[in-house]
């Protein structure tokens, strides 16, 4: 690791061992072992150790994002608390990064340190039951009354809205421009009067998302995010962010859905058919492969030679995991033909990899559609990577009023 | 160093030296090996393009990569052979690039031979390993070649080869063979190809941008260069550098039939509009396109682990061949059918990236052959 970066960095050793020094004087001063959790984590906040690439006073020293490894790697090997990521992934993934490149200074230092410290789960309202691939034509109304905004409308396919704090939140806010030129960005309070959350349920039987009814929501003009009629800009932001995050997580071999089938295998000698074992080669190999790109993908970013290839990575992986979960029930045999539990659950975060084939065979469906479907996915490769012609559009000059919808 | 956290992984991007040295293949491969050239050569009497493999050789540099420098060469690694590589197959040249620089090469590193090295690597000698085009690392056919009695008159340490080996790549500019050999002592031998009693019979080929040939020997003069295990290991060596760096053309060629075929669909205007306006061809360039990125890092993680001579050697070579192969039968069939009509004639260049890409996934083992070989690398074993 080290020797990467110093070949693009040459500061970079001595950088990773200012900051391996300030991280022990922090733990002697914080003991990990004695220090209360959320005691833990806003000291480390404010010591500028939460994400090194944010600026100083937001709990970061405006260094190299590469560098944050470093700091992790001393935490975790002190053993300490954490900010427990895994509870506030659209916060730390989506909303910060929003927050940080639109949100004015007052928002910044209100929302960020709240959030790092997982004192505040964000979600995000975006979706709607008629704006899924087609986001800009969403409906939410939020009309200006003095120094506040009054919003109606629905959202769906929500994480966390049930466990949030706060939420991005993207409304109409003309409806007599083109549709992309009538938004605005809002982060609304999910304790306020008027927000109802609903769980919705999905094929796999529990319900990981909700469907958020806004009703004369009152939001100051105080927790705008841009500029009135920016929101799809910020929005843009928000959902790039999605798919870096989606894409950026690190596995060893056989770490992701192929371990199950690779185990199973191993394990269950009399599943095995000359069949089975060449579709079970052919996905293992691809599977290897696309966990390799993922890792070159990282080695480009760290060698600070950023390519387009991140706009793959989630098409390939969406679709591993469909026809590897769907081997994987195959493989299986009469027991792919139970499923662990049809009741109505609220697990906590996205688990694509959990209980059991059935669970995975399902869940899996969903991720050609989340975060961008694969056929909006292949466009945006082809006319933002490849050059080749946008889509014909209806849609772009005519007031968002006048669509058919 | 302190806790690391996360897999050291071998570096998968190109380094700066790495991507000179592609500009600089390839600004000499669009010069002498445009399309019509590459067509042309493939009818005309000598296939192979020996004033472009001098240029590359000598000019460049491309023959010594591998070699030391102080047997001459540059002392480089598999991973700027790979990148030669790349631009090899983006343009389809007809180059003894893999067969002598890497293949032969490696055989004669690994067996310890250090005579022919300089005239390799500076251009003046090129060779080829006499084994059939399709051989697998970890494969091998028997060798069909026999050693026989020495003449009256030869030096000691001369062996008489005699035999035949079918579909040799590279082999015919090759000036020095190297052959396997079969009777006592097994190993490894060096035949110089113009010597009485070696003859090579070129193949109409399916590929002819790397035309095989046929070699007979008849109690042709030979020197022993490696006997028993280490011939085996040498032959090993060579054959799984062969198949890393075959990917690596795959994996240029299949990004270039993407080019051109990109370039195509922007303006090739039917129904009023380009055809790569079309969504359904859209998703499939981009799906190609997709293909390629993944290609690329098999082929990187290959070429960084045989430079590294990486404990996971065996299982990159295995992936990389598997998957490059395909994506680069892909992107053939893709260039034709996307071109439409054009694609299909003689005077467009498709079908010679077809003919490589088909050629190059049966060679040093087929996608079949190295997924059954990661089966047992990897620990997932054939059903009973």
């Amino acid at each position: 690791m080290l020797t990467d970066e110093a070949s693009s960095n040459g500061q970079a050793p001595e950088v990773a061992q200012q900051l391996r020094d300030q991280v022990g004087s922090f733990l002697a001063k914080y003991d990990p072992k004695t220090t209360e959790r959320l005691e833990f984590v806003r000291a480390r906040f404010d010591a500028g150790l939460a994400w090194v690439h944010y600026p100083a006073g937001l709990g970061g020293q405006g260094l190299p994002r590469t560098m944050q490894k470093v700091v992790d790697a001393e935490f975790t090997a002190a053993q300490a608390p954490t900010n427990r990521p895994e509870r506030n992934a659209i916060g730390l993934g989506m909303a910060a990064p929003t927050i940080l490149a639109y949100g004015n200074d007052e928002q910044k230092k209100r929302w960020l340190r709240p959030l790092w410290t997982g004192e505040e789960i964000w979600c995000q309202l975006f979706s709607e039951p008629g704006a899924g691939s087609d986001l800009a034509n969403l409906a939410t109304r939020a009309v200006r009354d003095g120094d506040h905004w009054v919003v109606n409308g629905q959202k769906v396919w929500t994480s966390s809205a049930h466990m949030a704090k706060r939420a991005l939140l993207v409304t109409r806010t003309d409806p007599d421009v083109p549709k992309h030129k009538g938004l605005t960005y809002f982060s609304v309070d999910m304790t306020s009067p008027g927000v109802e959350v609903r769980p919705l349920r999905q094929a796999t039987g529990e319900a990981e998302f909700n469907e958020v009814f806004l009703s004369d929501v009152a939001i100051p003009d105080t927790d705008r995010i841009g500029e009135v009629g920016q929101g799809w800009a910020v929005s843009t932001a928000t959902l790039m962010n999605e798919r870096v995050a989606l894409g950026a997580f690190q596995l060893p071999r056989e770490g992701g859905m192929i371990g199950f089938s690779a185990a199973t295998w191993r394990e269950n000698p009399e599943k095995r058919t000359p069949g089975l074992h060449d579709k079970l080669l052919r996905l293992w190999v691809a599977a290897e492969v696309s966990r390799l790109s993922g890792e070159r993908l990282r080695q480009q970013l760290a060698a600070g030679q950023p390519g387009p290839e991140g706009s793959g990575a989630k098409l390939v992986y969406a679709r591993l995991n469909q026809e590897i979960a769907d081997f994987e029930i195959e493989l299986q045999g009469g027991d792919g033909l139970r499923y662990s539990d049809w009741s109505m659950r609220r697990p906590e975060g996205a688990d694509f990899y959990g209980r059991d084939a059935g669970y995975r065979f399902l869940r899996s469906k969903g991720n050609t559609i989340e975060g961008g479907t694969s056929e909006i996915l292949r466009n945006i490769v082809a006319e933002r990577v490849l050059g080749l012609p946008p889509e014909i559009r209806l849609d772009k000059d005519k007031p968002w009023k006048d669509l058919p919808r | 160093m302190t806790v690391q956290t996360e897999q050291r992984q071998p570096d998968m991007t190109y380094s700066e030296t790495e991507t000179e040295l592609r500009a600089a293949v390839r600004s000499v491969l669009e010069e002498k090996a445009a399309a019509a050239d590459v067509l042309a050569r493939t009818e005309s009497g000598e296939t192979y393009d020996a004033g472009l493999w001098r240029t590359l050789a000598a000019g460049i540099g491309c023959s010594g990569l591998l070699i030391p420098e102080e047997h001459g060469g540059a002392g480089a690694s598999f991973r700027e052979v790979a990148v030669v590589a790349e631009e090899i197959g983006r343009s389809v040249a007809a180059v003894p690039f893999l067969g002598s620089a890497v293949v032969a090469t490696v055989a004669l590193l690994a067996a310890g031979d250090t005579e022919l090295l300089g005239g390799l690597a500076d251009g003046s000698v090129t060779a080829a390993l006499a084994v059939p085009f399709e051989s697998m690392p970890g494969g091998l056919p028997q060798a069909k070649v026999r050693i026989g009695p020495a003449a009256a008159d030869d030096q000691d340490g001369t062996y008489r080869l005699s035999g035949s080996i079918a579909g040799v790549a590279d082999a015919l500019p090759a000036d020095v063979l190297i052959v396997p050999a079969d009777g006592v002592p097994y190993g490894l031998y060096v035949v110089q190809a113009c010597a009485a009693g070696v003859s090579k019979s070129p193949v109409i080929s399916l590929d002819m941008t790397r035309q095989l040939c046929d070699i007979t020997l008849d109690s042709a003069p030979a020197r022993r260069i490696a006997g028993g295990p280490e011939a085996d290991s040498a032959i090993e060596d060579a054959l799984r550098a062969g198949a890393g760096i075959l990917a690596a053309e795959q994996l240029g060629l299949a990004e270039r039939a993407l080019d051109i075929t990109l370039a195509y669909v922007k303006q090739r205007y039917q129904f009023a509009r380009p055809v790569g306006s079309f969504q359904a061809l859209k998703h499939r360039f981009a799906d190609w396109w997709v293909a390629v990125t993944q290609a690329r890092a098999a082929s990187r993680y290959a070429a960084a682990c045989l430079a590294s001579d990486d404990a996971d050697v065996r299982v990159a070579v295995a992936l990389a061949k598997s998957i490059c192969s395909e994506t680069a039968l892909h992107a053939g069939q893709e260039m034709i059918q996307l071109h439409g009509g054009i694609g299909f004639t003689w005077e467009h260049p498709a079908h010679l990236y077809l003919k490589r890409a088909k050629t190059t996934a049966l060679a040093f083992g087929t996608p079949d052959r190295h997924r059954a070989s990661l089966a047992a690398l990897v620990d997932l074993p054939a059903a009973p």
